[in-house]
């Protein structure tokens, strides 16, 4: 049996719940070993011992006393920074929030809490979420278990490395372009992205607000499962919160039996695809064939336009919601200004780093005057355009089957030119801006040792069904066993 | 809202030769108990940064959340002014940096406003005061809803903000360039007041914020169709700065074209301290407001039973029901325009005639008017706290009409009234005041006395001079000592006279 | 569609409110010059009759009842001011 801070939600929770552990051993552990590869992984931007310690031991007190609250109950979950925990730091790996500490906790931070959860530390990522890498973190660059001189994706590439390097047993991150499922993939774990509106956003620092959602990793599909079912649901602070009925995920992957129909949509197998992930993601086609699934080839018309239209909605939403981070009610304030007016244009200048600036500078630039509509208002056109090319192909499949990254880790500072960067989403984007769910789960490694993700994407809010396709894959393969050398 | 006067035009061309065309952006911050987009609490006069929340503040990860009861206020707004309530509408955020705005941006209505057109009634000055002037309707543009912004109070060295009032609902009612005269747009201020107030959707304190207004003014020859350029003012804080502020606008404008010079379109920002302005910025500064739909925010729709609903709760309006007491209680132009402004005093109109009967409607006009306001201004009480009820005054009335109290003892009754809320019979008891006895056997031996004292006025009424009967009551007054009942009085004479 | 030389730096800065220094703004216009020249391609694509899509899934009147909660004590809401006096927050003079 691997160590303890390998181990799955699943395992330990029997474990914890037969008193072969205790939640504050459990969290022991993983403190010793975020203390051991911190150094070389840097996933985190903040953590809090003595916090995360009594967490586990209110945990162990309700254990003792017979009120576990279920499987999740002194399990250690890591936030991506990008979360609200009330009364601990929340920057967005932003240097314009340093300082910040927020004084309310979101809606899955108050759900994981209910579901007893122990809130682990804040997860490095690309600032403000706006990235592919995690080299775009105002702090500190994290490097990839697998390879630490490579990148672990991003924007959430804390939360899957530090799941990766066993310094969380969960974490949650958000995807925005493919910010959870394209640094799973890099990493080696499962990681989910639910239909827009599944999870709520309030506390989420928003990056693209019609494309946010926050979403789980786990080391399985079962303990993302198992994670979801605690922080999906409706949320009467969030007016994009969609009111689904939320089922018992983990217990539902027993229920949806195969054979399913699944497509193969053939815009996403071209040029620029790495041969060894494609070839992995053949030979996981190839099992659910096996399996009996019914596997047909579909065309989503409109993929090529995802990225600029990402590109144009993404940032232009952006602008709007960087814009509170001026240096008056909060965050970092520069000494240099002149007036009430300069203090935002320094204050901004000083804080932002260049990714940001870029993408408010764009997304600024496509809503001005005189470009809305050659823009904004069409890529808002365009998107309708491809939500229909995912509903159309749903008429005759249940998911969809595609790589979730065309390359895998890469060399950190490989990648200086920004376009060259957008690329990396290519496989991911449409999901976003069609608003449907999307999980990645490993599904092999490359000759040189890196993990390599496959990409289902499911039917609205139809998450029970696509969760138990992705377990039927993973609990038949033994990638997750794997763990990198540190 | 169709007006049973004849429409009369107010456009008198100026005496320069110049006539000015004048369009009004008000906002009305709507009465609700929480905040547009999130549940804390609003309000006015509270401690700094008290009423705040990630919302109000504008914290990363907050989420905005509309509230029901401020779409309800503008729906019923739209529906006193008759305006289109539209089937759908959403949310667009206005982008543009100011310390006072939380997020920098400010959600607001850009291309879907909730209402389009309408108008609002407003009377020109009479001819006299007692006269009624001629009416007209200003038709509207939209009134759209959006968040109100922090407040920014300036020192020295520095600013401090208070984000209390960040996130009250706010209401942009956008007149067409209609009005022709500052005297106008204070009636249209008036009137426009007078409605919200009426329907419960704003107290309108211009002194609290609630109502602020701002114009835009240009001016032309008489005669030009085309518009002039337009000067945007700002900072009229009182209805009285609005006519000052316009006069002086117009004035101004005026000025420059007789000087020989033109127009720079601009804002500008009116001191009604001192009666002057000065230019804030031009054109050239002009913001882009790079407004795209809010996706946090899903859109309305508003479909007909909930219109219907908000209909069912929108009140008479000043000048419809001005019309209808002119009407039903016959009352004079004069008592009605102090009567219908105020929708307390009014409805306590009605009640006390419904009391006192219809006959006595100007009778109970006249009490309110002069005696109720009198007394109300000098107690400085809430209207709502006086004492003197609808059943007080209706009951003072009645006594005066039935004779058993008269006209100065009821005056002097309605004065302890008020301050004690006391009914008036009891205070008529108490402090003597009441007329004579009915029953009295006195008073038919005054009466005979009087028949007695004077043949001539007797041959006289009984020749069939129906005034001759006046000069017995003299002298059965003077025996009385001015305490007996007229009514009484007259009957007893008229019995007396016909036995002869 | 326009061409990626308008886009004016200066200008667009200015409203995003971002100091730039010349070698950011040198590297941003023609980073964002391959961007916008990529992007061009949507102008190919025919959205005639294309409703836009500003939500995923919209749901109409989503709203909660006015009924107040209690909001962030004052001490809390400016915990994080860079500089605050009696309970606000403070800027420097704003001139406009």
């Amino acid at each position: 049996m691997s160590e303890v801070f390998y181990q799955s939600i699943t395992q330990l929770a029997a474990e914890l719940e037969a008193k072969k552990l205790s939640a504050v051993e459990l969290m022991q552990a993983v403190i010793a070993r975020t203390k051991a590869v911190e150094p070389r992984v840097r996933a985190f931007n903040s953590f809090d011992e003595s916090d995360a310690l009594a967490q586990a031991a209110a945990s162990d007190t309700r254990r003792a006393a017979g009120q576990s609250r279920g499987p999740l109950d002194g399990i250690p979950v890591a936030l991506k920074d990008v979360i609200a925990v009330k009364d601990q730091p929340l920057t967005a790996s932003s240097r314009i929030l340093a300082n910040f500490v927020s004084p309310y906790d979101a809606t899955v931070t108050t759900r994981l809490r209910d579901a007893g959860a122990v809130l682990w530390g804040r997860c490095n990522c690309d600032e403000f979420a706006m990235g592919s890498s995690t080299e775009n973190s105002g702090f500190h660059v994290t490097g990839n278990p697998w390879d630490v001189t490579r990148v672990p994706g991003g924007s959430s590439g804390g939360s899957a490395a530090a799941l990766a390097a066993g310094e969380a047993i969960a974490t949650l991150g958000s995807d925005t372009g493919g910010s959870v499922r394209q640094p799973a993939a890099l990493c080696g774990v499962v990681g989910m992205k639910p239909t827009y509106g599944l999870v709520s956003r309030y506390g989420l620092i928003a990056y693209a607000s019609s494309l946010d959602q926050i979403g789980p990793f786990g080391r399985t599909v079962e303990d993302t499962a198992t994670v979801l079912r605690a922080i999906a649901g409706h949320d009467e602070r969030d007016s994009t919160s969609y009111r689904a009925t939320i089922l018992d995920y983990r217990a539902e992957l027993a229920a949806h039996k195969g054979p399913w129909r699944l497509g193969i949509p053939k815009e996403y197998f071209g040029e620029g695809l790495d041969p060894e992930i494609g070839a992995a993601v053949e030979q996981a086609i190839a099992f659910y064939k096996s399996q009996g699934c019914e596997i047909r080839e579909v065309s989503l018309p409109h993929t090529r336009y995802c990225l600029d239209t990402y590109y144009i909605i993404a940032t232009a939403e952006a602008s709007s919601n960087l814009a509170r981070y001026d240096g008056v009610r909060y965050g970092h304030r520069s000494k240099q200004a002149k007036d009430g007016v300069d203090l935002s244009y320094q204050s901004r200048a000083e804080g932002f780093g260049a990714e940001v600036k870029r993408r408010i500078i764009l997304g600024t630039y496509v809503l001005s005057s005189g470009y809305y509509d050659a823009y904004y208002l069409r890529a808002q056109k365009v998107r309708t355009l491809i939500r229909r090319d995912f509903l159309e192909a749903y008429k005759d499949v249940d998911a969809l089957i595609t790589p979730t990254s065309p390359v895998p880790a890469f060399k950190i500072g490989e990648k200086s030119d920004p376009l060259a960067m957008y690329l990396c989403d290519i496989y991911t984007i449409g999901v976003n801006l069609a608003g449907l769910p999307g999980i990645s789960v490993p599904c092999g490694f490359t000759k040189s040792g890196l993990p390599i993700g496959v990409q289902l994407i499911g039917q609205p809010f139809q998450e029970a069904c696509l969760l138990a396709i992705a377990h039927a894959y993973d609990r038949a393969h033994d990638w997750n066993t794997r763990h990198p050398i540190l | 809202m169709t007006s049973v006067l004849p429409s009369v035009s107010s456009v008198s061309p100026n005496q320069s030769g110049y006539e000015a065309v004048i369009g009004l952006e008000v906002h009305v911050q709507v009465k609700t108990r929480s905040k547009i987009f999130t549940r804390v609490a609003a309000g006015y006069g509270h401690e700094p940064n008290t009423l705040t929340d990630p919302v109000v503040l504008g914290l990363p990860g907050a989420l905005p959340v509309m509230n029901k009861a401020a779409l309800d206020a503008v729906i019923k707004a739209g529906l006193l002014l008759g305006c289109d309530i539209a089937p759908v509408c959403k949310w667009d955020r206005k982008n543009y940096f100011y310390p006072d705005s939380p997020k920098n941006y400010q959600i607001s209505q850009y291309d879907q406003p909730i209402c389009r057109g309408g108008s609002v009634e407003i009377e020109l000055p009479g001819a006299a005061r007692n006269v009624m002037g001629g009416h007209k309707h200003i038709p509207l543009t939209r009134i759209h809803l959006e968040e109100d912004v922090g407040k920014l109070n300036h020192f020295a060295s520095d600013s401090l903000v208070d984000y209390n009032r960040a996130g009250t609902p706010l209401m942009e009612i956008v007149s067409e360039p209609a009005l022709h005269s500052a005297e106008e747009a204070f009636a249209y201020l008036t009137s426009l007041r007078a409605t919200m107030v009426y329907g419960g959707i704003s107290d309108c304190d211009m002194e609290k914020g609630q109502l602020r207004c701002d114009a835009n003014i240009s001016i032309r020859p008489v005669g030009q169709t085309t518009l002039g350029t337009k000067v945007e003012l700002k900072n009229l804080n009182s209805i009285s700065f609005v006519r000052d502020g316009i006069a002086h606008e117009i004035k101004r404008q005026i000025g420059v074209l007789e000087r020989g010079g033109v127009i720079v379109q601009e804002t500008r920002d009116y001191d009604g301290m001192t009666g002057t302005s000065q230019s804030l910025r031009t054109k050239e500064e002009a913001h882009d407001y790079r407004y795209f739909p809010d996706p946090d925010l899903m859109p309305v729709r508003v479909d007909d039973p909930w219109k219907e609903r908000m209909r069912a709760e929108c009140p008479e309006l000043p000048f419809p029901k001005q019309r209808r007491f002119i009407e039903q209680y016959q009352l004079p132009y004069t008592l009605t325009s102090v009567l219908v402004w105020d929708r307390a005093l009014a409805d306590y109109f009605e009640e006390t005639v419904k009391l006192a009967g219809v006959a006595k409607a100007q009778t109970v006009g006249n009490w309110i008017v002069n005696d109720l306001l009198r007394e109300h201004r000098k107690s400085q009480a809430a209207f709502a706290d006086i004492k003197v009820t609808p059943a007080h005054l209706a009951a003072n009335v009645k006594l005066v009409d039935s004779g058993a109290v008269l006209p100065n003892a009821a005056k002097e009754i309605f004065i302890e009234m008020f301050a004690t809320g006391d009914m008036p019979e009891a205070i008529a008891e108490r402090r003597g005041l009441k007329a004579a006895p009915t029953d009295s056997g006195e008073l038919e031996q005054w009466c005979r006395d009087a028949i007695a004292g004077n043949a001539k006025a007797v041959a006289e009424f009984k020749a069939g001079k129906e005034s001759a009967i006046n000069a017995f009551k003299g002298p059965v007054m003077k025996a009385a000592k001015g305490k007996a009942n007229p009514k009484l009085v007259d009957e007893t004479l008229r019995r007396l006279l016909a036995a002869m | 569609m326009s061409q990626p030389t308008d886009l004016n730096i200066d200008h667009v800065a200015k409203l995003a409110r971002l100091a730039l220094t010349p070698e950011e703004k040198a590297t941003f216009a023609q980073q964002l010059g391959d961007v916008l020249h990529h992007i061009e391609q949507l102008a190919k694509l025919d959205v005639t009759n294309v409703e836009p899509s500003a939500h995923a899934f919209a749901v109409e009147n989503v709203w909660a009842d006015d009924v107040p909660r209690p909001g962030l004590p004052v001490e809390l809401a400016l915990k994080n001011a860079p500089a605050q006096r009696d309970h606000m927050i403070v800027v420097p003079k704003v001139v406009e």
